[in-house]
């Protein structure tokens, strides 16, 4: 036994050694796994970061966006993670609750990379309990995708700022419109733009530190009320979007007015609809209940993240700063598109020139992180079963949204119990 | 060889078959126990992250299954994949095999083999190719249908039609394997029989109902019976083409397996439904071996 201990703790330091002088010199090689289109456009970033940085080489592992997920837990559970990996900052409360992240604030306190640089509802979703496990890499978050001319048809030449007077507007639209046409798409299978509402209400969506269903209490109520009247005033057609053959094809029609939805589109729009619509349509941010300033919207996006099972976190946060830094933050926005997480790289022409990305830079100061416990996106998930059987099976909110909060609460049941037991003297 | 006692026979026969016995042992009843120890418990995110956090919930998660309406739907899809893709996939096996066996084919090992393509190709690489047959607008199958002036089909994205879509897909995947297996028990019936039928008068029809099926009855359960436990098991042709969607029309019981377990972690539950699966299948497995033994007596 005694034997078998010292070998290894020989091996140990010798691997640590060896580990040591990689460092120092040459060979050290970083794994970097990123999603989809940004795992292929990072390839060309990295190259630079090699050569800053001599003796470190980075393999970028490209993982479809569809496989991520389930691929990141079985690394973990196969102890194979990489040094470092593009996260959705929604995953990242079940990667804190499994311990594979680094956390990040003592790296933070001797870098350049600050938190106050970062859009504070972004930076959020990074901090679970207070520990720092991501810095945002680029940001996501939704905004209204309107027709220009049919609003000011309708006597609207700007989208109003309040839930009040956009769905004046929103009314105005569709009246124009006729029996052949709306003036909003809110596809029910989507539950991001119902969630939008809830934040700007102010809701929670979970009470009690994360444990039990909010969703039938006044906030989310308030919100849920707004959305299903959309349906209700026949203001928005009650149709999932595999329903819809083509968004763009029906957009530039006129079935429908106005859409949610995210950055992704910019571009999309940009080249799907016909050159005639190219100077009617704009982006907006989201109206809020109580005035602009309650107009919340999601605060989606990537971070990236360091494993703790990594060997080489030195050369990993050097990556993270790396990419963060504002240079390298537009040089990610002209080849991909994607947002940037860093408010320095907001000053540049390329997206202050352009309106429609300015409605995204406003939006951004409008962010609020959804729940941080890593039941979420199942919750989520219940949310728009939940909310579909009210908008097309046409129930009854209050006894709908009340079963929604008995599920959700089955679903947390876990974790109140962990958090009960974790509470000194509480467990007994 | 006198000298040799029963008990040295014994002893040899357990010798034979302890190889056997031990994957047996090793990949079927260690993993089928633990699955039964998981379904029984909250195995979980936090279990995976400390199984100390782990606890015995008896049989709530069984209660949790069976009454969670997606479990139903799930099942009704993969009833429907059985009750209609199996029929169909034995059937067009039966059709394949008695015309490769057919005196009048030609080159039937060409066929055979062409036939068994698709049985040996990867699903996967399959999947691409079908998800562009399928395609709404530059599908060949809706330019086909175009053709004779029907209009396009949206085949993976219309809830009513995206099982249908994979059935097919199912039925051309797997009728090759099949079709050899009956082909096999097409060869073993004697060529005498036929013989004495012609000189009874009897034609194609009266031949093929009571020389060739009575023959091939016992390939026949055993292909229907391996058929139909495939069948329950759906789970790669949804996973590929559609991810269980439109409106979960094409989630199956071992789908939603997977994603209660490799997407929410939520393992106890898995297991939950793994077993209830397996009650269904044993069950549906007795029943039509009741049936066939019926018939013969």
């Amino acid at each position: 036994m005694m034997r078998w201990g010292g070998g290894l703790a020989l091996a140990a330091a010798l691997l640590g050694l060896a580990g040591c002088g990689a460092a120092a010199g040459d060979g050290v090689t970083l794994r970097f796994w990123a999603m989809g289109r940004e795992g292929e456009v990072v390839q060309e970033l990295v190259r630079d970061f090699e050569r800053e940085n001599p003796g470190v080489r980075v393999r970028v592992q490209q993982i479809p966006w569809s496989a991520a997920h389930e691929k990141l837990l079985t690394a973990f559970v196969g102890d194979a993670t990489p040094d470092i990996a593009q996260m959705g900052n929604t995953w990242m409360a079940e990667f804190a609750a499994l311990g594979a992240l680094e956390p990040l604030g003592p790296w933070l306190a001797r870098s350049s990379v600050a938190d106050t640089s970062y859009f504070a509802g972004i930076w959020d979703t990074n901090l679970i309990d207070g520990q720092l496990l991501g810095v945002p890499w680029y940001v996501d978050t939704r905004v209204i995708f309107y027709r220009r001319d049919l609003f000011a048809r309708a006597g609207y030449d700007r989208m109003p700022d309040t839930w009040d007077r956009w769905r004046e507007a929103l009314v105005a639209v569709k009246r124009r419109a006729g029996s052949s046409g709306y003036a909003l798409f809110l596809p029910p299978n989507e539950y991001e733009p119902l969630l939008v509402f809830g934040l700007g209400a102010g809701s929670t969506f979970l009470g009690d530190g994360g444990t039990r269903g909010a969703f039938s209490e006044p906030p989310f109520r308030r919100a849920f009320d707004f959305y299903a009247g959309l349906y209700r005033d026949s203001l928005s057609p009650p149709l999932r979007n595999n329903e819809i053959a083509n968004i763009y094809q029906e957009f530039a029609r006129g079935y429908f007015a106005a859409y949610i939805t995210g950055p992704w589109n910019l571009g999309e729009f940009a080249s799907r609809l016909p050159d005639s619509l190219q100077n009617s349509w704009a982006t907006a941010p989201m109206p809020g209940p109580d005035g602009p300033a309650t107009g919340a919207s999601l605060a989606g996006g990537a971070s990236l993240v360091v494993f703790r099972g990594s060997r080489h976190k030195e050369e990993a946060w050097r990556l993270v700063e790396f990419l963060s830094r504002p240079d390298q933050q537009l040089r990610f926005y002209r080849l991909t598109g994607d947002l940037p997480a860093r408010r320095e790289a907001w000053r540049d022409t390329a997206l202050t020139g352009d309106p429609r990305i300015r409605a995204f830079g406003e939006q951004l100061t409008r962010t609020v992180s959804t729940p941080k416990v890593p039941e979420w996106e199942l919750i989520a998930n219940r949310l728009r079963d939940y909310a579909e059987r009210v908008v097309r099976g046409g129930e009854p909110a209050d006894s709908t949204l009340a079963e929604l909060d008995r599920d959700v609460s089955r679903l947390l049941e876990k974790r109140r119990w962990l958090l009960a037991r974790a509470r000194p003297g509480a467990a007994r | 060889m006198i000298g040799v006692g029963v008990r040295g026979q014994a002893v040899a026969g357990w010798v034979f078959v302890a190889p056997a016995l031990t994957l047996i042992l090793v990949f079927f009843f260690v993993p089928v126990t633990a699955g039964l120890v998981l379904s029984l418990s909250d195995f979980d995110i936090y279990a995976i992250a400390s199984p100390a956090t782990a606890r015995f919930v008896g049989l709530r998660n069984f209660a949790a299954v069976l009454s969670d309406p997606v479990f139903w739907t799930a099942l009704r899809n993969t009833m429907f994949f059985v009750l209609v893709g199996g029929p169909l996939t034995v059937a067009v096996s039966l059709a394949a095999a008695l015309l490769v066996n057919s005196r009048l084919a030609r080159a039937p090992a060409f066929f055979r083999s062409l036939y068994f393509v698709p049985v040996v190709t990867t699903l996967v690489a399959m999947a691409v190719v079908w998800r562009y047959l399928y395609h709404p607008r530059y599908g060949l199958l809706n330019h086909v249908l175009g053709l004779v002036g029907l209009g396009p089909v949206d085949w993976l994205g219309d809830p009513h039609l995206a099982m249908p879509a994979i059935v097919l897909l199912s039925v051309w995947k797997k009728f090759g394997y099949n079709m050899l297996i009956l082909l096999a028990g097409l060869r073993t019936i004697p060529e005498e029989l036929y013989e004495a039928a012609t000189l009874d008068g009897a034609g194609w029809w009266a031949s093929f109902r009571h020389v060739t099926l009575p023959n091939l009855a016992p390939t026949f359960l055993f292909v229907c019976v391996m058929t139909m436990i495939e069948q329950f098991q759906l789970f790669a042709e949804p996973y590929v083409m559609t991810q269980g969607g439109p409106l979960k029309s094409t989630t199956s019981v071992v789908l939603l397996m997977y994603e209660e377990g490799f997407r929410w972690w939520r393992m106890g539950h898995a297991a939950a439904i793994a077993f209830v699966l397996f009650v269904i299948m044993l069950g549906a497995t007795i029943v039509q071996l009741k049936l066939q033994k019926e018939r013969a007596t």
